[in-house]
């Protein structure tokens, strides 16, 4: 089919990537008034925050099941395709697991071509075999935005899974791709990005978290997530509480994609920013020196961003030494503090 | 003074038309906003470019006066 490039896929969202997601107090609220029958076999599910559900399947092995789908952040369906694909699947690699199988689910607008629908998932397919899986049906629907994104499946053994919550005091507190994704993109949606630089920030979400977790899985990973929706302070902040510690961020450790902070500067941020900060501000204090612009970016948004391991500080070297200046340490876990996170 | 509408609208978008009014009318403008992300990002822009920011607030809506 051939492609239409005068379609402008972001454009015709509201809100777009890890930004649409639903401001957290309200999902919180939710979550808190509905039932929750347990399940023996469930032994990870929505109450603890981690990235995806575990169920025992009582050979050794679990089931873990995670569902991703968002709004384009970019014109191009194929681009958009790999991104959701990369985004969904890095639920499992946070888990310590290598995906199984994957279904998709997509909402597409009546208004248009059929072929950029064929994009988004010649996208998704090609990530998706990177990954090492095949995406096998899925569900769609009509809608008046696009939207994409998959469900994800894997098994492994038991005593495998990396969850959110066993961060040790002293571990060393490792990220594994740049921030600043969510200003790059809100301002690339304001015509303000430079092009390289969106550029780079695609190139970062693309990027499958497959080695980032490959690398770790001999050493002893004391938790694991992904830096997604609910910012850099969002996500340390549910692994500190999940693990009863408190995580210091080293703010000069902190490695932004270019442009993030000048935009950041000039007020070009998502409004997941502000919704973020109303959910966990009161758990995070920062040291006077830290500046408006660099908290911007610790409450914003990331979409398909890298994986943040606690780790031992000899276990944290090695790691980083594999991952060839693709993973920085950027804090360490300390015993329980008023506060989850400090930013220093 | 030039007076600019973002009522109803989403981020970038209030951000986008403050630049836009700012460099039709360099001394200042008069923008309404009703969206907290757009409250505090059009403050932040007007800042960074060495404007004052005077904030009124009356309900859910924000009248910003931004100056030289």
């Amino acid at each position: 089919m051939e492609k239409d490039i005068r379609i402008k896929l972001k454009d015709m969202v509201h809100s777009s990537g890890c930004n649409a997601k639903l401001p957290p107090g309200d999902l919180r609220a939710v979550l808190e008034n509905i039932p929750h029958y347990s399940d023996e076999k469930l032994i990870g599910g929505y109450e603890k925050n981690d990235d995806a559900l575990v169920y025992d399947l009582g050979d050794g092995s679990v089931l873990l099941e995670t569902v991703d789908f968002f709004p384009p952040m970019v014109d191009d369906g194929y681009t958009f395709g790999e991104i959701a694909a990369a985004n969904a699947i890095s639920d499992i690699y946070a888990m310590g697991a290598e995906p199984m199988v994957a279904m998709s689910l997509m909402c597409f607008p009546s208004c248009l071509p059929l072929s950029v629908m064929e994009e988004i998932m010649r996208g998704a397919i090609e990530k998706a075999k990177e990954a090492g899986i095949r995406i096998a049906g899925g569900h769609t629907i009509s809608d008046r935005e696009p939207k994409f994104g998959l469900s994800v499946t894997a098994r492994i053994e038991k005593e495998k899974v990396w969850t959110n919550g066993g961060c040790e005091e002293n571990d060393a507190l490792v990220l594994t791709k740049k921030l600043g994704v969510g200003v790059l993109m809100t301002s690339f949606k304001a015509g303000e990005a430079g092009e390289e630089d969106v550029g780079k920030a695609i190139g970062s979400m693309r990027t499958l978290n497959k080695k980032a977790m490959e690398s770790a899985r001999d050493l002893n990973v004391h938790a694991a997530t992904d830096v997604t929706g609910f910012s850099l302070l969002g996500h340390s902040s549910e692994m500190a509480e999940a693990s009863g510690k408190s995580i210091v961020i080293d703010s000069s450790a902190l490695q932004f994609i270019d442009g993030a902070y000048e935009l950041a500067s000039e007020g070009f941020l998502p409004e997941g920013r502000y919704t973020n900060e109303d959910y966990i501000g009161e758990k995070v204090s920062f040291s006077e020196n830290i500046p408006l612009p660099l908290k911007d970016l610790l409450f914003s948004p990331e979409t398909s961003g890298g994986l943040l391991l606690s780790l031992s500080e000899s276990d944290a070297k090695k790691y980083i030494e594999r991952m060839e200046g693709k993973a920085f340490i950027i804090g360490k876990v300390v015993g329980k503090m008023e506060k989850d996170i400090l930013v220093i | 003074m030039k007076e600019v509408d973002a009522r109803g609208l989403n981020c970038p978008e209030p951000i986008m038309m403050a630049k836009r009014a700012l460099i039709q009318s360099p001394e200042g403008i008069d923008i309404t906003v009703d969206d907290r992300a757009a409250l505090e990002n059009v403050t932040r822009f007007a800042k960074s470019k060495g404007y004052s920011v005077e904030k009124k607030e009356s309900g859910r809506e924000w009248r910003l006066v931004i100056r030289k």
